[in-house]
């Protein structure tokens, strides 16, 4: 089954693992990832403004151009693509007037927007529609032993109302990495901000909050981290360098994308472009485990 | 044709500043059937009443209108005064000039021309008002408690002593409600079970009360004064006159259940005493859990009972009782903590409700009295409370304030520095709320001299890192962010109207708030009662409360009663319903429509009227296809004069507007 | 400091701005901390976040357009998600962000930020970064 792709900006360069991996695992499950055509930026922050509809037009156009491709759905591998053009969506969808201003605002496009489009997590899907336990019956390469701890960040569990899972409790990942046959750590500051986009302006404050959430998930004895988000997982993986040289004796913890684990738990093999994107090497790690 | 004197009052300035009363004297003095009419400062003073008196025997009157304040307010002064002049009550009318006219308007001549219309449509109805007497029927002088926890008991008591029979009906085994679960009370410090076993003892003992135990109202019908009840209890599976309370059939009993009296903090048997001071003092059997209503399974109890004592073919029992009035004392349980999602969904065994923490403290709980958390039984030498857990909440919980966690906060923080003293208890609160007598006082001195610590904030998260669990909270005051590894952590969880009195409730067709707590009849002047006439309230169950406010509301109640029982008969206003059998299709609508259950088919298929249980609504009048169904003094035909003198005003104001154009 | 409370000063023009933009009622607020208390960057903040609410409130705004405060929010939602009375405390936070950025206040210059190496960095820190603290 074809199923319409939206990759957002960081999948097609520093997250093309990312989007490699899901493309491929995908694939064994018997779905294809069909990349929408002419997408634009999502514009990453949803703008909380009540009063500035323009922040919100990349998101929308996106939805139109999906829509003028003929799809009714689009899928989002990134946490951030998924909040931002769902919310976007319901700011503009709710609201007679911004829907009217921006209908009105758009009026050279071929289509109107229609509303009729709905915009899922790559999550949903496996969960909701491919099922976990016609996944767990594909995994080839079970994740013995390999103990994670998931990290849900931010945007896939607040605000409530777009929450993929309860927003204080989630176990969506955890019942992911559990099919997979991996160990599923439950730690405390698995909701907790990474410091997301500080980390250009106030690394302090990004190098602490990523410290205290991979010493709460080692704590706990996670062997790595995964994610669904970029930014998240830039910052837990790549600001273990600056994290060394501030808290003596921190020992690196790989990050993952679901989506590495599950080509991997499926029977892809793991491949060498993967490992490059990582700043801390997993490799180590899954050969001690014997996963490849 | 009747004699009616019109009677305007003032109020002081009330009325006389927007309402031109000396025009509306001259207006009304040749009105139809106006025989005499005069405006006065304060109509309901003595010598307002006074000179409304002279006028009834100068004039002869036999109807008066009196135009002034609210009839909620003085129609009753009013009725009072013309009955004493012989005069039946129901020829009197209220015309409603103050709230519904001079305090809502400015315009002092277009006020004038409403109150002048509104004292026309009270003329027009007295014209038809028949003289009618209060309908009465017998008074059962018996009353049903509902719920056996220390509103009950006391409301019970009261009214037993004043002798009148009393059945208490009690849904769980033993009567003593969530206080025989406390240690101690606050601000006294006084042994909860010491100061209510005696009341739970002499309740037993008292010739005019009967105690229904394991028992549930399933239906009440009838009225004030006359109700049924339908009562359905459950066996009691041991026969207590044989029973020697050995306690073999416990030691037998292969079934273990987390014990509801330690709040799931032990274990007891599916057989098994609810607690030591219980009331019966009997064996109870826990149906849901005991395997020995199937032989094949179990048995082995009554193998071990030398006397024989259990019998498991007992059924449970409906029956029927006959009362006069009933106090609902259902009391209160506490919000789930499996709710509060940022504290863990119940997860951790060391984070506790209050009622667990109460427990803990007391001599009979699953510690005997020692201070030990649940995990590991390790002595907890930092301990956190939290306050306003799942109340003031709008969002997610529940919005209002609980009332009495600020104060069992304290109490137990208090109660746990008497028993370790080298501990630390800390409060997070929003506001402190101490308004009882020596409530204040007792927080001060907590503060001063026991070492607790009060932090202004909302815990945010709790979490478990090795054996500690660790709250992240806030001081609102310092605006720091505070971090505490606790031993120990106390919810102090919102009170919500007790498990299963929804049903009840339903059952009974009670009003009750949003939030499911009963409504009283009036918020300031009749806290007592339910707004349907022989129900009273008490406790809890009507909002969260203490045990002082909930043994104080009992008593009200119980004298209320009182008051009810020392009648022969009830009486009851007569404003209701009734059928013109001529009109009467016996279509039936009505019957669907009465909300008091007071209409029926009579054998010639006409429908009736109960007098007694009809409240006078008006619902069955409008949803009657045929007019059959009118209501005394507020007929048809009154009604429509009434419209017809508004109308016609209507139409002779437009047609003067006309003409100037 | 203290603040000279009156009518004039608790409805200024600045804070209708702040309700216009952020459509939430900072009189909602009961001050009962949970805002704070959850948020994870606090302590890098002059100015906690139910204080931003408090001097909301009184209408001393520039206060908090003055502040570290609003930079520091990284629009987690945390408060939101928990607040009792449903505010949306990270819309108010956006709020004085965008009364700054709207002056065409940057809080960050493009060329003057901690990057060490553009091409590890990935385009959803720098387009998010930009979007939050750039008018």
């Amino acid at each position: 089954m074809n199923l319409p792709y939206y990759p957002g900006c960081t999948l097609k360069a520093n997250a093309s693992h990312f989007e490699d991996s899901a493309i491929k695992a995908m694939e064994i499950l018997g779905h294809q990832l069909v990349e929408m055509k002419d997408w634009v930026c999502c514009g990453t922050v949803f703008s909380q403004t009540d009063d500035d509809l323009m922040l919100h037009l990349a998101s929308i156009r996106n939805l139109l151009r999906a829509k003028e491709q003929g799809f009714d759905e689009l899928v989002t591998l990134c946490s951030m693509c998924y909040n931002t053009l769902n919310r976007s969506k319901a700011f503009i969808d709710s609201d007679p007037d911004n829907l009217k201003k921006v209908t009105d605002f758009m009026y050279r496009e071929n289509i109107e927007y229609d509303q009729d489009i709905q915009v899922y997590h790559l999550f949903n899907i496996l969960k909701d529609r491919i099922k976990y336990e016609t996944i767990e019956k594909l995994v080839h390469n079970p994740l013995k032993s390999l103990r994670l701890g998931a990290y849900y960040g931010c945007l896939l569990v607040r605000p409530k109302e777009f929450a993929i899972d309860d927003f204080e409790e989630p176990t969506i990942i955890e019942d992911f990495l559990r099919i997979l046959g991996a160990e599923a750590i439950d730690y405390p500051y698995k909701l907790e901000c990474c410091g997301a986009y500080q980390t250009l302006t106030q690394k302090d404050v990004s190098v602490k909050r990523c410290y205290e959430i991979l010493n709460s998930a080692k704590k706990a004895n996670c062997d790595a981290i995964v994610t669904s988000c970029p930014l998240c997982a830039y910052n837990l993986d790549f600001l273990q360098k600056e994290i060394e040289k501030e808290y003596v004796g921190f020992v690196n913890i790989p990050v993952f994308y679901f989506t590495e684990l599950l080509a991997l738990a499926l029977g892809h093999t793991w491949e060498a472009s993967w490992s490059e994107l990582h700043a801390v090497d997993p490799l180590p790690l899954l050969k001690d485990k014997q996963l490849i | 044709m009747k004699r009616i004197g019109v009677f305007i009052c003032h109020c002081g300035v009330n009325i006389k500043d927007t309402v031109d009363v000396e025009l509306l004297t001259e207006q009304l003095e040749n009105y139809p059937g106006v025989v005499h009419i005069e405006n006065y400062m304060f109509m309901c003073s003595d010598p307002g009443q006074n000179q409304i008196k002279a006028a009834i025997e100068e004039n002869k009157l036999d109807g008066v209108v009196i135009a002034a304040c609210s009839p909620t307010l003085h129609e009753s002064t009013f009725q009072n005064v013309i009955e004493e002049m012989g005069i039946n009550k129901y020829q009197l009318e209220i015309a409603n000039i103050r709230e519904q006219c001079s305090w809502v308007h400015n315009d002092k001549e277009e006020a004038t021309r409403k109150a002048n219309l509104i004292i026309k449509t009270a003329l027009e109805k007295l014209r038809l008002n028949e003289s009618l007497s209060p309908v009465s029927s017998p008074m059962t002088k018996r009353v049903m408690v509902i719920g056996g926890g220390i509103a009950g008991i006391q409301a019970a008591l009261d009214i037993a002593d004043g002798g009148y029979e009393v059945l208490l009906v009690e849904k769980k085994p033993s009567i003593g409600g969530h206080m025989i679960q406390l240690s101690e009370t606050f601000p006294t410090l006084d042994c909860s079970q010491c100061i209510l076993t005696p009341k739970m003892v002499q309740l037993a003992k008292h010739k005019n009360i009967k105690l229904y135990v394991n028992s549930e109202v399933e239906k009440v019908e009838g009225f004030v004064g006359n109700f049924t009840a339908k009562i359905n209890r459950k066996p009691q599976y041991v026969n207590p006159d044989i029973c020697t309370m050995c306690g073999d059939c416990i030691d037998n009993c292969p079934v273990v259940v987390p014990s509801e009296y330690d709040e799931g903090l032990s274990w007891r048997k599916a057989i098994y005493v609810p607690f030591p001071q219980a009331i019966p003092a009997t064996f109870t059997i826990d149906t849901e859990n005991c395997l020995g209503f199937d032989p094949i399974a179990c048995g082995e109890c009554r193998k071990a009972c030398k006397p024989e004592a259990i019998n498991y073919d007992k059924k449970p029992e409906t029956f029927e009782e006959k009362i006069g009035a009933i106090i609902l004392a259902t009391g209160y349980d506490l919000y789930p903590v499996e709710k509060m999602a940022e504290y863990g969904y119940g997860k951790f065994p060391d984070v506790l409700n209050g009622l667990q923490f109460e427990r803990i403290l007391s001599a009979t709980g699953p510690t005997g009295g020692k201070m030990l958390r649940p995990s590991d039984g390790k002595i907890p030498k930092e301990i956190v409370f939290i306050q306003c857990s799942g109340s003031r909440d709008p969002e997610r919980h529940n919005s209002y304030c609980s009332k009495i966690c600020c104060m069992y906060s304290l109490k137990h923080a208090k109660l746990y520095k008497h028993k370790v003293h080298d501990g630390q208890p800390y409060i997070f609160y929003i506001d402190i709320r101490s308004g009882g007598k020596r409530y204040e006082e007792f927080i001060q001195q907590a503060v001063s001299e026991d070492g607790v610590i009060y932090i202004r904030g909302k815990v945010a998260k709790i979490y478990k890192e090795d054996d500690k669990m660790i709250v992240h909270g806030m001081d609102t005051l310092t605006g720091k962010k505070i971090e505490i590894k606790a031993d120990l952590v106390v919810l102090a969880q919102s009170m919500i109207p007790s498990e299963g009195v929804n049903k009840l409730i339903q059952n009974l067709k009670l009003s009750t708030d949003e939030h499911g707590f009963l409504n009283e009849a009036h918020p300031k002047l009749r806290p007592l009662e339910s707004i349907q006439s022989g129900f009273y309230l008490t406790g809890a169950a009507q909002g969260p409360k203490d045990i002082p406010d909930s043994v104080a509301q009992a008593s009200g109640a119980a004298a209320k009663v009182l008051a009810l029982m020392s009648q022969q008969e009830i009486y009851h206003e007569p404003i209701i319903a009734w059928v013109d059998e001529e009109k009467c299709s016996g279509c039936g609508i009505c019957i669907s429509t009465c909300p008091y259950g007071a209409r029926a088919l009579n054998f010639d298929g006409i429908a009736e009227v109960n007098e007694v249980l009809c409240e006078g609504c008006g619902a069955c009048i409008s949803a009657c296809p045929s007019s059959a169904s009118q209501q005394r003094n507020l007929t048809d035909d009154q009604i429509n004069n009434m419209i017809d003198i508004i109308l016609q005003d209507n139409l002779e104001n437009s047609l003067e507007k006309e003409d100037m154009i | 400091m203290f603040y000279k409370l009156n009518n004039k000063a608790i409805k200024n023009s600045l804070s209708e701005q702040v309700q216009e933009i952020s459509a939430q009622n900072v009189f909602d607020c009961y001050q009962c901390g949970n805002c704070s208390s959850g948020c994870p960057v606090v302590d890098y903040m002059d100015i906690s976040p139910n204080q931003v609410m408090r001097l909301a409130q009184f209408g001393a705004i520039q206060e908090i357009l003055d502040s570290e405060t609003i930079w520091i929010c990284s629009t987690c939602l945390q408060c939101s998600s928990r607040c009792p009375k449903g505010i949306d405390v990270s819309k108010v936070m956006e709020a004085f962000r965008a009364i700054n950025l709207r002056k065409r206040f940057s809080k960050v210059e493009p060329n003057k930020t901690q990057i060490q190496n553009i091409k590890e960095t990935p385009p959803i820190l720098l387009v998010s970064a930009m979007r939050k603290m750039t008018g």
